[in-house]
């Protein structure tokens, strides 16, 4: 028999799986493991003031610029059977304690849930309904604040105020409609500081901001529809100009699944360009976790009483010889050699690019058992660092069969017992389910366990706050003044002849309107539309933007323009000034880039010269390499004083 | 007969019967703004009767307005069961023997979700279910003397709750906790002070700020803190066991007659007035601040007082005040009226024929301070001579709320002057205090680089 070889197997499951990189990946590969998908996209809203305190929204803090420090633990609430629902057990099982840091300036006593509400923010309700009519959700007549429970820590208070708007909308993709479950609008949570062991520090100047939450059905069957579907969203959001933009104003957090799978949530995408790969990879864990249930009922015959055996080890009374082990003091932990019956081939099934099932209970050790990483070495290291003498030992202490894995892992005594637990469940839930679980995503595409995904019944009543009826003249107000919707848009953009590939930044920036308005001044839109999505968008990869630069400037420029009668060509010279210096006066702007107003006979009168000069030193007569050459030398002091086409016509007749 | 409509009134209720739609039944709502579905919830008795609330399929409720509804349907139904699971509370030998009464505040409950109610856990096997570590700190019996909301805790409660105590410290209990609401808790403390008197064990009231039904929830931790210090500590005394600071690190210990609540909302609201408090406790250990308490003892000779006259009232004065509020009073037949005046114990003259009125009536006055901290100086200033000469009795560092408390349970027992001026001044445990030391009055404030030094490295 041949000698099992990890590295080997993780490449044979890989391609018993027939996992493919994204670039590779065709449509029929999506239909094969049914990728399904959809989006909850969270976006903070405008406002001055947070959602239930009068706080500043908007304002945020360094980790250490902090005034003072409070510690709160999360108690799971019993769920209506009289049973802790599966996140809550496990938020409790890891004991956190969690420290706040509170700055004076954004935080209050209604953020760590020492005072009970305000009333809601009508600034935020009112941005947030007209999100949702744009949405085409059915408006709530009524809104409920209702708790959200959290036990993770990330609201001080263990829950979450949150409520709905509207339900049954959708948006309108390139060729496909996306349906939406339901908008609310809630108080964003703290950011995390640190999650090291047993202690989790959050600082709180996000908490409380209005955001609201945008939840499509799972319609989307490939990454790029997603990313279309989250960029539709985006770009709606921001058609408002009433949401927030930068760092973390705008977070997706991507429902995955495939064929056979569960929904797994990947959690906080910060960027809408990382989703198509994150979904991918996803979706292909779970056809992976399939193929290893597969094989595990197979090689685990009594799959109902299994489980792990386990023994407490001494590394240095074995002389353990691997590199990792070696290089780790264990004076404060202890160390266990843990036996899994039937499981080789298991740990080193491939999961995810440079990922093997093994990775999945790591990522728990961690985040249930609070043992930090690396926690834990196996009989499969797909890395090819297994150390065959070591292997010996501890499968002789184990009393291990030939099929079976085994995993060595360390950690403070007090977390043993959980650790051990975490192991066998997950093991355990290897024979049948893919465990719900939020994930966290990582830049290269791959994502790692975060927390069990919470149920639906963690919601009930704010009891602090009370309902809030939605007048019907008031809705039919805010309908009256709605912008237009974005599928509209594209096609505006296409009428108007402006390049596609100037649509992402032109709609992430609100920018129609804009150019609208700039059209009124007759400069054509396809102009001022590649303006903005190629010149501006160079220059501003090039520039350092001013603080007080806005795109009111811009219209500002234009008006000039038309004002003192010049060309509007000179507006693409004019802006880089303008970008770097938005309060300069627009002479000074045209005298720093050396123009002067010339009629054409002043431009044209060198057209003669020009000519013979170009026929003195050339051979060639050709009057196109001639005309082009004369522009050339001319377009400079042309540009701004008239169409450089016209020009061309005047100097072909010039020169005859 | 079952009401199958409840909370609901006027036009929603007519909306309801007419599309014949129950509370409880799941339902597809057709409306001008689009359609909804899912569960219909009772209505809040206070809420409009122009909404429908609905319990939709994510778990959130909303409302419907009625205006908008043109159809209705009831798909299915399912009434939701209010009933809290039960799981045996052990019994371990070696662990003290604690009672717990309730008195109807919510200590530790659990949630509905179909209906957002919270149902209180109360029985041990209940609250076992909710806060499985108190079984490590004792062995705990129940006992739900009445059930009223803390504001309407009263005279009649105290006296109530006062025999139950005697009752069960002749049963040989090691320690008990009352479960209470929190916002007259301090008068509570200070009644059962004076009615249970030389009790051989701790007696403390607890109780949380934020519900149980909140994963953030003080009442847990409070609970276990209260229990411990019940079956653990040497105080024999009525105390309030409630969080030091907001932070969930440990418990403070007050004396019943010295502790008030602070602050509408915080964790941390209770605090000793004017002295330091009795002991820190946490779920391990008690440490004690004050040196001098009253021990715990062996034999069980407790004294019930269970007395209260309820023509007793406070006056909190305020400047410009007319005397025909006094004259008020004492015309509606008060015999006992607490003073809660300015400075070192003021009132302006304007009130003096109307003192003057209310002595010669019989009315018996103390005088107490609305800053709080500090003792009733009536020698230093005219004014103070003057209102002493009427004849209003200064109640020293008695905080307002306990003089009050004292002169009912003093009138309760007896009409005689003499006797009722040596009850109120006669301190049954700290009510009024021979010194104020150093640190019984701290009220940082923010801003103060070493306040702000402290805040930041300390937890607070």
């Amino acid at each position: 028999m041949q000698k099992f070889n990890p590295v080997k197997n993780y490449q044979a499951t890989r391609k018993t799986i027939a996992y493919v990189s994204r670039k590779e990946a065709t449509l029929n590969d999506y239909k094969r493991i049914g990728f399904m998908s959809g989006l909850e996209v969270h976006q903070q809203l405008k406002t001055a003031k947070k959602l239930f305190c009068r706080c500043p929204a908007g304002i945020l803090h360094d980790n250490d610029d902090y005034n003072a420090e409070i510690i709160r633990h999360m108690r799971p609430t019993l769920s209506e059977l009289g049973e802790y629902d599966g996140t809550a057990l496990m938020e409790f099982k890891t004991r956190k304690e969690i420290i706040y840091r509170l700055n004076n300036q954004t935080t209050c006593t209604y953020d760590i849930d020492d005072t009970p509400p305000f009333i809601i923010n009508k600034e935020a309700l009112e941005y947030a309904l007209e999100i949702s009519l744009l949405s085409n959700l059915n408006i709530v007549g009524e809104v409920h604040i209702t708790r959200k429970q959290y036990l993770d820590g990330s609201i001080p208070a263990g829950f979450q105020r949150t409520a709905i708007l509207g339900v049954e909308g959708h948006i309108q993709l390139k060729n496909k409609k996306v349906r939406l479950i339901q908008l609310s609008i809630e108080e964003d949570s703290c950011r995390e500081i640190s999650d090291i062991g047993h202690t989790r520090v959050y600082k709180t100047d996000r908490l409380g901001i209005p955001l609201i939450e945008t939840v499509t059905y799972p319609d989307c069957e490939t990454p790029d529809e997603l990313r279309e579907a989250a960029e539709y969203i985006r770009f709606l959001n921001r058609s408002t100009g009433k949401v927030r933009t930068g760092m973390g104003a705008g977070r997706e957090d991507v429902n995955v699944s495939c064929k056979g799978g569960t929904r797994i949530e990947i959690k906080g995408v910060a960027h809408n360009k990382w989703i198509p790969e994150l979904s991918h990879n996803e979706a292909f864990r779970q056809w992976a976790l399939l193929n290893v249930q597969k094989l595990l009922k197979v090689q685990v015959k009594n799959q109902e009483k299994w489980k792990i055996k386990s023994k407490k080890i001494d590394p240095a009374e074995l002389m353990l010889k691997n590199k990792l082990m070696a290089a780790i003091d264990f004076s404060d932990k202890e160390v266990y050699a843990v036996n899994l019956e039937g499981f080789q081939g298991i740990l080193s099934h491939f999961t995810q690019p440079k990922q093997c099932f093994a990775n999945e209970i790591a990522d728990r050790l961690k985040v249930v058992a609070c043992i930090e990483k690396p926690n834990m070495i196996h009989s499969e290291e797909i890395d090819g660092s297994n150390i065959k003498a070591d292997l010996d030992k501890i499968k002789e202490l184990l009393n291990a069969g030939e099929n079976d894995a085994q995993i060595v892992f360390w950690g403070p005594k007090e977390d043993i017992p959980t650790a051990l637990e975490t192991i066998e469940e997950r093991c355990i839930m290897a024979f049948d389910t893919i465990p719900q679980e939020t994930r966290k995503s990582f830049k290269d595409g791959t994502t790692i366990f975060e927390r069990v995904l919470p149920g639906a019944d963690r919601m009930y009543p704010d009891t602090d706050s009370a309902p809030i009826p939605l007048a019907n003249d008031y809705i039919e107000s805010l309908n009256k003044n709605l912008p237009v919707e974005i599928f509209k848009r594209y096609e505006q953009l296409r009428k108007w002849g402006i390049p596609s590939d100037t649509d992402n930044y032109i709609l992430k920036n609100n920018l129609i309107p804009v150019i609208e308005q700039i059209e009124k001044l007759k400069v054509p839109a396809k102009f001022v539309g590649t303006f903005f999505g190629h010149t501006l968008k160079n220059i501003e990869g090039k520039r350092k933007k001013h603080e007080d630069f806005a795109y009111n400037r811009i219209v500002k420029m234009f008006e000039f323009i038309q004002e003192n009668k010049l060309h509007y060509a000179i507006s693409k010279m004019m802006l880089p000034v303008l970008l770097e210096h938005p309060n300069m006066d627009f002479f000074s702007i045209l005298t720093s880039i050396n123009f002067k107003k010339r009629s054409i006979e002043e431009i044209l009168a060198p057209v003669n010269y020009l000519n013979e000069k170009f026929r003195e030193t050339n051979s060639q007569t050709n009057k196109e390499k001639v005309v082009d050459w004369i522009m050339g030398q001319l377009h400079k002091q042309a540009t701004g004083n008239l169409e450089l086409s016209e020009l061309k016509t005047k100097i072909e007749k010039a020169i005859k | 007969m079952e009401d199958i409509f409840q909370g609901y009134k006027g036009g929603a209720l007519e909306v309801l019967k007419k599309y014949n739609v129950r509370v409880w039944g799941t339902a597809k709502i057709s409306t001008i703004r689009g359609d909804f579905e899912g569960t219909i919830l009772p209505r809040s008795e206070n809420d409009d009767d122009q909404h429908i609330v609905l319990k939709i399929i994510t778990g959130y409720n909303i409302g419907v307005d009625i205006i908008t509804i043109t159809d209705m349907k009831e798909t299915g139904y399912k009434k939701a069961n209010y009933k809290i699971p039960e799981k045996e509370f052990p019994f371990t030998d070696g662990l003290p023997n604690v009672k717990l009464f309730g008195t109807g505040g919510t200590i530790a409950s659990r949630l509905d979700y179909r209906t957002g109610a919270v149902i209180p856990a109360f029985s041990p096997g209940e609250l076992y279910g909710a806060v499985p570590e108190l079984a490590d700190i004792c062995n705990l019996t129940t006992e739900k003397v009445f059930a009223v909301f803390s504001e309407n805790m009263g005279p009649k409660q105290y006296m109530q709750l006062a025999k139950a105590i005697g009752k069960e410290i002749e049963n040989g209990v090691d320690g008990i906790v009352i479960g209470h609401g929190t916002d007259t808790m301090h008068h509570t403390g200070a009644a059962l002070t004076f009615m249970v008197q030389n009790s051989p064990i701790p007696i403390i009231i607890v109780g949380s700020q934020r519900s149980s039904d909140r994963p953030s929830s003080d009442a847990a931790l409070n609970l276990m803190h209260a229990m411990y210090a019940a079956g653990n500590a040497d105080i024999a005394e009525v105390m309030v066991c409630m969080f030091g600071p907001t932070s969930d690190e440990y418990g403070l210990l007050h004396k019943g007659t010295r502790v008030r609540k602070m602050h509408s909302s915080y964790r941390s609201t209770f605090r000793t007035i004017g002295d330091t408090p009795l002991a820190m406790v946490n779920r391990h250990k008690i440490d004690y601040i004050k040196k001098e308490y009253k021990p715990r003892r062996k034999d069980r000779n407790v004294t019930i007082k269970p007395y209260f006259s309820d023509k007793v009232t406070m006056f909190y004065y305020y400047p410009g005040m007319k005397r025909d509020t006094l004259d008020a009073i004492v015309d509606l037949g008060y015999k006992g009226i607490v003073f809660i005046g300015t400075g070192l114990g003021h009132v302006n003259k304007e009130l003096y024929p109307a003192i003057e009125r209310a002595k010669k009536k019989g009315v018996y006055m103390f005088m107490t301070l609305q800053t709080i901290w500090g003792f009733v100086q009536m020698f230093v200033y005219e004014t103070g001579r003057e209102m002493m000469a009427k004849g209003i009795v200064p109640g020293g560092n008695m905080l307002p709320e306990v003089a009050y408390i004292k002169l009912g349970w003093a009138l309760g027992q007896t009409d005689d002057l003499e006797e009722v001026n040596r009850l109120m001044l006669t301190p049954i445990n700290d009510e009024i205090t021979e010194r104020e030391p150093y640190n019984g009055y701290l009220l940082y404030q923010g801003g103060i680089p070493e306040v702000e030094e402290f805040i930041k490295k300390v937890h607070k």
